[in-house]
């Protein structure tokens, strides 16, 4: 039940700068994930919040109150460690109780509390249990007791289920989405996977070499990634370099209208945007692998340069390698210099005819002869 | 089918080959241990005999004579005394000097850390005879030859390998994020070092003690070069006895008291460590 305020944070090892200006609010009760590559600086970010390293420069508040230089046994927060770094020379109840202990809690009171800290995570009854002789699953459950029974005013989670399977991992962060929001803790939880903070966010920070990158919504992330390594890190895209004249974008053999000056820029196409239209004349792109994923059919074609294209179709639309197709996008954006700087408005996008195909040509024939089909195009967005 | 018929023909060549190691490990284990054993039970049986004449198998009078003859000895109260106090203060001054040592090796990084560290290991790279004679010129000079604290100077140096070396490795094994867990539940740096650190390097340390215990109470070549002849300790009495005194008996005795320490102390280990802990905590 507090806010969280990052200001200009930075942290300097050596010769790297792991953080660099991080500027950042977390609302009161609200889950933000802190999502990107590793060696991103987002554990460190969350190492600064908990007080177990010193800030090179700028601010930590919570609830409006600079802990910046308060060492971690008196911050109001409480982190769960990716190692769950249990006690384990200690049994599960002493584990849980230890910071109650501290706090010279009554008996009766710190019994009541833990076994109830204990059955929030689904563990009631293992309070006499080593440590040792838990699953993985459970004895991160016993870390995130340890630390609920406290009452942090703003919980950290660094990579905590990264070492669990995947079933467990998806089963314990719907867990924890749910104890988040019935005790309306805030929270900031540190993942490498996009999965995860797609699912259990409120609000994703994608963060690369020490600096933010996008933050906000995972929809709008997914959607409106404002940066091409935002673009390429959540997500499927495809990204296809190429360059633009003339008002006419023109990569790996796909031309589109973009009113963006002249110059190189990044093509970026999800695979489900993309609309395979068969071909039996032979003309057309190259189906090269097909997978079947149950639910959709992911189709990858080679165009003109040798770049691949990665396509999602619907299942048991028999899609087969070798097979001859137009590509047609029915959504883009484009991006210069790793920033977005085109994107058409959401209601073009239906009304894009998505002439725009890939094509093996002779050998000899140039660009603009194999596509004659181009130019429709560009006038019916330029009308638009 | 093959499959079944094939797993039921090799399973009698199984059984074989696994009864034939067995009866060598026993046969192994009786040659090693009746090796080992024999010399201690000799020993054992000559300390309650008081006659045992040759061609007998077994001693012809057993007693307790010459029990009483040791421990009424004022030689071996006086060494008794001195061996138990010179080990307690010895593993006392060690563990205050070197278990901080330890942690701050194991822990901090100083400049010169590495050679330092490495540095204790050259007490052992050297014929150790040598290093002590060259010691013991300069405690001539000192006056600390044929003293107490001489020979407690000089012990402390050779239990610097245990104190320091297994601890360390103790210190390094446990988990910086449980240390820092206990930080975040709220536990300031001396609390943590009180409630995570100490318990799980507790094993170890409490070997390293048993160990510097154990060897400072048996040495005796430094104590001889140093102490003596005013210091005696009980080792040094045996020898006296071995060489001097062609009473059997008096050497049985002894070698019999001897065991006692290192017995008691064994015991407490396997019962507050457990074999595991142990062999975990001298790196086995």
């Amino acid at each position: 039940m507090a806010t969280l305020e990052v200001k200009n944070l930075s942290r300097v090892f050596a010769d790297t700068r792991a953080v660099d200006e991080l500027t950042l609010s977390v609302g009161d009760g609200e889950l933000v994930c802190l999502l990107g590559p590793s060696g991103s600086g987002k554990s460190t970010v969350l190492r600064m919040i908990g007080g177990f390293e010193q800030p090179s420069g700028g601010s930590i508040l919570i609830d409006g109150q600079d802990v910046t230089r308060v060492p971690p046994e008196r911050r109001p927060t409480g982190m769960v460690f990716q190692s769950h770094a249990l006690w384990t020379h200690m049994n599960v109840f002493a584990n849980v109780a230890f910071g109650l202990k501290l706090r010279r809690r009554p008996k009766s009171e710190i019994r009541q509390k833990v076994e109830a800290a204990l059955a929030t995570v689904g563990l009631e009854g293992f309070g006499e249990r080593r440590t040792t002789q838990l699953s993985g699953g459970q004895q991160q459950r016993v870390a995130l007791a340890r630390s609920l029974v406290l009452e942090p005013k703003i919980l950290l989670l660094d990579e905590p289920f990264a070492s669990l399977d995947q079933h467990l991992r998806e089963r314990l962060r719907e867990e924890v989405r749910e104890i988040q929001r019935r005790a309306g803790i805030t929270m900031v939880f540190v993942t490498h996977g996009q999965d995860e903070a797609l699912a259990i966010a409120d609000r994703i920070a994608v963060m690369r070499n020490g600096r933010l990158e996008q933050l906000s919504r995972p929809d709008m992330l997914y959607r409106q990634p404002q940066t091409e390594f935002v673009a390429g890190f959540v997500g499927q895209m495809n990204l296809l370099p190429g360059t633009v004249q003339g008002g006419m974008l023109r990569a790996a053999t796909i031309e589109l209208p973009v009113p963006v000056a002249d110059g190189p820029a990044t093509l970026a196409l999800r695979p489900e945007d993309i609309v395979l239209q068969r071909r039996n004349d032979g003309r057309g792109a190259q189906v090269t692998r097909v997978t079947d994923f149950g639910t959709h059919l992911s189709i990858e074609v080679g165009t003109l340069n040798h770049e691949k294209l990665r396509i999602s179709a619907q299942p048991e639309t028999g899609w087969a390698p070798g097979m001859a197709a137009d590509v047609l996008p029915r959504r883009f954006a484009v991006y210069r210099n790793g920033d977005l700087c085109f994107t058409p408005p959401a209601g073009l996008n239906a009304a894009l005819p998505a002439q725009v195909l890939p094509f093996t040509p002779p050998r000899e024939t140039s660009l603009a002869t194999a596509f004659p089909q181009a130019t429709p195009l560009r006038e019916s967005l330029v009308n638009a | 089918m093959s499959l079944s018929g094939h797993a039921r023909a090799s399973r009698p060549g199984l059984r074989l080959a696994g009864a034939l190691p067995d009866w060598a490990g026993i046969v192994i284990a009786i040659l090693l241990s009746a090796f080992i054993l024999l010399p201690l039970v000799n020993v054992a049986i000559w300390a309650f005999t008081e006659v045992w004449r040759y061609p007998a198998v077994i001693p012809q009078k057993f007693g307790f004579r010459f029990w009483s003859d040791v421990l009424g000895r004022g030689d071996v109260h006086l060494a008794m005394t001195t061996s138990l106090s010179l080990a307690a203060i010895v593993t006392a001054l060690s563990a205050v000097i070197c278990l901080p040592a330890s942690y701050a090796f194991a822990r901090l990084d100083f400049p010169g850390r590495n050679l330092f560290f490495m540095s204790f290991l050259t007490v052992y790279a050297f014929p150790k005879f040598g290093l002590y004679i060259t010691i013991a010129t300069i405690f001539i000079g000192l006056g600390l030859i044929g003293s107490f604290w001489g020979v407690v100077l000089i012990q402390l140096v050779s239990t610097l390998m245990f104190m320091v070396w297994i601890p360390v490795s103790a210190f390094q094994n446990v988990d910086r994020r449980q240390e820092e867990a206990a930080r975040d539940a709220g536990a300031s740096p001396l609390r943590v070092f009180w409630s995570i650190t100490l318990p799980q390097v507790l094993p170890a340390v409490s070997a390293a003690v048993l160990l510097t215990f154990v060897n400072t109470f048996y040495e005796t070549e430094v104590a001889w070069l140093i102490g003596a002849p005013e210091v005696r300790t009980v080792p040094l009495l045996m020898i006296r006895f071995i060489n001097s005194e062609l009473v059997v008996q008096y050497g049985a005795v002894l070698s019999l008291m001897l065991w006692v320490p290192s017995f008691l102390l064994l015991i407490l280990a396997r019962r507050f460590l457990g074999a595991q802990a142990l062999g975990r905590a001298l790196g086995a």
